[in-house]
Order: structure tokens, then C-alpha cells, then sequence
């Protein structure tokens, strides 16, 4: 039990962890998007579902699981509304390794 | 540890604000201002004072950054550059700072239980709550009862400066010339997109029946009239976003917003009015039941009732009036 | 266990202020925000079990509710704001 939290809560620890650097290091805005976006919604499950582990089936928990199904629903839409106004503002997600030079 | 987090977050803080007056685009300082509320949010929380976490939290990063954003619609992006550096207020603001700093030198300590701001009335309240009142969150009871004056004052704050914005801007319908069919008709731009559709119609009445559980909880863990407030109109507001302005002028027409206004006003007044007519002094709650205890609670609850209903119609009334003037 | 939690969720913290403050354009900016919001509602729930406060958990879902809204109203400004240069770049 504690095992099974303590495994949830350190991979949703390195999760949130990668999306921070993704967010500081990445190129463009689209990579950094990519980035934030689905680590912040992995991240978060996986941190919720060790708390939720560790809670048992109390009250909190049921809270626990409300944040989740919420944060579930509206982080990628928050991702969607966002790459959409980019995109329609002009910006042109462009395609590029990362060794060459800015354009 | 709530040392530790509180050094971390303060740091954070003074950094954010540096950052907020560097900023020369106004949008990057309103988002800024976003984490601001955000980072003393969680710094309230840490000291364990949940229901001004929350209310900071609803009220600060929610609706204020949405009230900001309308105000920048009106006015052009940049903040206008100033070229000189004002010496004498520069150093007026540091004199100043040097002697706040000395000044926090003679306080206690933080949590010090022998300070002086835990002698006199605070463990009154605290003894006296489960007796006089018996209600779990001891900050309503003192918000609703022992100190009902002060909360009726803020009410009637808020309610005059949504009073103020109105005469300024005006409301389509009610106050200044335009109609409610003068206005755009359709759905705004995100009302166009499938997915912010869908999931924001979904959510719209979660959050309302959230805000309905924070009013009527605020006895028995944190929340109260203030927060619900702000996460109704939150959620008015995001269905004002999907489904266009005019759209949600119609579901709450502007003469149902100014009624809230005064309403929930008129409502904590009418309370003390009611409690000197059966008897009691102005906002006695005793006198509202047989039981005084009972009559304790109901008054709280009342009063609740009628602080969330004149914020929800300010701060609605306060974006609508940003909102339509924009277009 | 939370200790170290939310410590990572601080340091996730400075990074997106980092990204806030210099970002180049200001759709980083405001994926910086969105996700300091999330990471602050994530920083909530560790907290409050960290306290042995459950009943805290009310915040976390409240801000989960007002982080999303925060961030449609950002992006319906800039459309607003797009479309009203439009429309005056074609007048012109």
C-alpha cells in the first residue's frame, strides 16, 4: 500500500519535475506547450492517485477524485484554447533539430 | 516547515513583484499579478488561515485577473516609459523601508502563544465559540457574530464600489444609453471551438453547485459568503465566455444583477432591523429562535446568504459592464 | 514522502515564474500561469495531507475551477484584441 503510493507520488514527482525544465529549455512555444501541457495532466494523476492511496476511502478522497477528473477535463483544453489563439495570432509552429541555428 | 515554506514563497513573492513593476507591457504585468495572488494564496495557506487562502485565491487570481484584462481592452498595451528617476521619492520609500525593517525587530515571534494579539479577545472567542454559537469554524462565528458590524461595513463596501463602476461605465439595459440588442449577437470566439464548448458547458454547473456548497459550508470548514461569491460569478463568467455576451445578459439580465446588489445588502440590514423588532438589540441573533444557540446559527446563515449574494452581483455586474463596453 | 513532493512541485514553481517572467511572447507567459496554476492546486492537496488537514481539500478544487477560467478569459482578450486590429487594418 504505502509501496504503491510511494511509487505514484515519486513518478508524479519526476513528471512535474520534466515538464518544469521542458517548459525552461524547449525552443518554441509549440515544444514548450507539448511539453507543459501533457506532463502537468500525467504529473498531477499519478501525485492525486498516491495521496488517494494513502487516504482510503474517506471524504477526502472523494474531493481528491473531484480535482482529478477536473484537472483531467480542463488541462487539455486549457493546452487546445492556447495552441489555437497561437496559431491563429500568427505564430507557425516550424519544424527544426535542435543544433540548428535560429532562424 | 511552514518557516521553510513561508522563506521560499516570500522570496518568490518579492520576485514577482519586481518583476510586476520592470514590466513595461501591461498584459505581462496583469499575468504576473495572477501569480501574485496565486503565491499569497498559498502562502495564507500555509500559515493555516484557510478561508482567507480561499478567498484570496477566488477573488485575486480568478476574477481580478479577468476585471484587469477588461480594463486593458479599453486602454492601449504599454505602460507610458518614464525617462527621469525620481530621487526624493526614492528616498522617502527607503527611509521608510529602513524603518518598517527596525520596527519588525520588537515583534514576537511567529505562532509566540504570549504575544500580545492572543491575550485579550482571541481566546474569548475561541472559549466561547462552542458555547455561544456552536458552530466548528470558529472564523465564521467570529465574521458573522462577534464581529457582525465590521462584516455588514464590508458588504455595503462592496455594494458601493459596484455602485461606482456602474455610474462610470454603465450597464446595457439598466444605467447609460445602450440596449441589451445593441449588443454583438452570437457566440464569441471560443464559442466556436468544439472543445472549449463542450467541456466548459460541463463544467458550468459543477461549479455552480460548488459555490452553493462553499455558501452554505462556511459554518463547518472554510468558506462563507465572500468566496461563494466569487466562484458563482467565476462561473457566470465562463458561460458568459462560451456563449456570448448577450446570450448571458439573458440568463442574468442586468436589472436581476442590480437586484442582487442591493438584495443581498438589504438582506444582512434586514436581518438586524428584524432581530429590533423581536426584541433584541441591532443584529442580536439571539432573539430568531426559541433557542439562542439556534437563533445564533440561523442568523449566521442568513447573513451568509446575503454577503454571497451581493458580491456574485457585483463582481457579475462589474464584468459586464467591462465586457459590453468593449465591443 | 510529501516533504519531498512538494518540494519538487517548488522547484517546478520557479521554473514556470522563470518562463512568466521571460518569456519571449505572451502565449508563454500565459502557459506559464496556467501551469503555476496547476502546480499550485497540486501544492494545495500535498500540503493539506501534509498537515493532517483534509477538509483544506476545498481550496484545491476551487482553484482547480477558477485556473481554467482565468486562462479561457486570457485567451478570449487577445482574441478580442486580434480581431479589433483586424478589422481596423482593413478599414485602412
Amino acid at each position: 500500500m504505502w509501496v504503491l503510493s510511494g511509487l505514484c507520488l515519486t513518478a508524479g514527482s519526476a513528471f512535474v519535475l520534466i515538464g518544469g525544465i521542458g517548459l525552461l529549455r524547449m525552443p518554441s512555444l509549440y515544444t514548450r506547450l507539448h511539453a507543459a501541457s501533457l506532463t502537468d495532466t500525467l504529473g498531477t494523476l499519478l501525485m492525486l492517485a498516491g495521496i488517494i492511496i494513502q487516504a482510503g476511502f474517506t471524504l477526502a478522497a472523494i474531493k481528491l477524485f473531484a480535482i482529478a477528473v477536473f484537472l483531467l477535463l480542463t488541462g487539455p483544453t486549457a493546452a487546445y484554447a492556447l495552441a489555437n489563439a497561437a496559431l491563429l495570432s500568427g505564430s507557425v509552429p516550424q519544424a527544426r533539430l535542435l543544433d540548428d541555428p535560429e532562424p | 516547515m511552514t518557516i521553510v515554506f513561508g522563506i521560499f514563497l516570500l522570496t518568490l513573492l518579492v520576485v514577482v513583484a519586481i518583476g510586476i513593476v520592470r514590466a513595461e507591457n501591461l498584459f505581462t504585468a496583469v499575468m504576473l499579478t495572477g501569480i501574485f495572488s496565486l503565491l499569497m494564496a498559498a502562502n495564507f495557506f500555509v500559515l493555516d488561515a484557510a478561508d482567507v487562502a480561499l478567498t484570496e485565491a477566488a477573488v485575486g487570481a480568478g476574477i481580478s485577473t479577468v476585471l484587469l484584462l477588461g480594463g486593458l481592452a479599453l486602454v492601449p498595451g504599454r505602460e507610458r516609459s518614464r525617462e527621469r528617476l525620481h530621487r526624493l521619492a526614492l528616498a522617502v520609500v527607503a527611509l521608510t523601508t529602513l524603518m518598517v525593517v527596525y520596527a519588525t525587530f520588537e515583534k514576537p515571534r511567529l505562532g509566540d502563544p504570549d504575544a500580545p494579539v492572543h491575550q485579550h479577545v482571541a481566546p474569548w472567542y475561541l472559549e466561547m465559540t462552542p458555547e455561544l454559537v456552536d458552530i466548528p469554524n470558529v472564523v465564521t462565528a467570529v465574521l458573522g457574530t462577534f464581529r457582525g458590524y465590521d462584516t455588514l461595513g464590508e458588504v455595503i463596501v462592496v455594494f458601493t464600489a459596484g455602485l461606482g463602476v456602474l455610474f462610470l461605465l454603465g450597464l446595457p439595459g439598466v444605467i447609460g444609453e445602450r440596449n441589451v440588442d445593441d449588443l454583438a449577437v452570437g457566440r464569441s470566439y471560443l464559442g466556436h471551438h468544439l472543445v472549449p464548448q463542450v467541456v466548459g458547458t460541463l463544467l458550468i454547473p459543477f461549479i455552480l453547485l460548488f459555490a452553493l456548497y462553499v455558501q452554505f459550508h462556511g459554518e463547518y470548514g472554510p468558506g462563507g459568503g465572500f468566496q461563494a461569491g466569487a466562484i458563482f460569478a467565476a462561473g457566470m463568467v465562463l458561460h458568459s465566455l462560451i456563449a456570448g455576451e448577450k446570450e448571458s445578459l439573458m440568463v442574468i439580465s442586468p436589472r436581476m444583477l442590480v437586484l442582487l446588489m442591493a438584495g443581498g445588502a438589504l438582506l444582512f440590514g434586514g436581518v438586524g432591523i428584524l432581530t429590533m423588532l423581536l426584541g433584541g438589540n441591532f443584529l442580536d441573533y439571539n432573539v430568531l429562535a426559541e433557542n439562542p444557540v439556534a437563533g445564533q446559527q440561523w442568523g449566521i446563515l442568513i447573513i451568509e446568504l446575503g454577503v454571497g449574494l451581493s458580491v456574485t452581483g457585483v463582481l457579475l455586474a462589474i464584468y459586464h459592464a467591462f465586457a459590453a463596453r468593449s465591443r | 514522502m510529501y516533504l519531498a513532493a512538494s518540494f519538487a512541485i517548488f522547484v517546478t514553481m520557479v521554473l514556470a515564474i522563470i518562463r512568466a517572467l521571460a518569456g519571449p511572447s505572451v502565449y508563454d507567459r500565459v502557459l506559464a500561469v496556467n501551469m503555476f496554476g496547476t502546480k499550485t492546486v497540486l501544492l494545495l492537496s500535498v500540503v493539506a495531507f501534509l498537515y493532517g488537514r483534509p477538509d483544506f481539500l476545498d481550496l484545491a478544487l476551487a482553484y482547480a475551477l477558477i485556473n481554467f477560467i482565468s486562462v479561457l478569459a486570457v485567451l478570449q482578450f487577445f482574441e478580442n484584441r486580434r480581431s479589433a486590429e483586424d478589422q481596423s487594418t482593413e478599414k485602412t
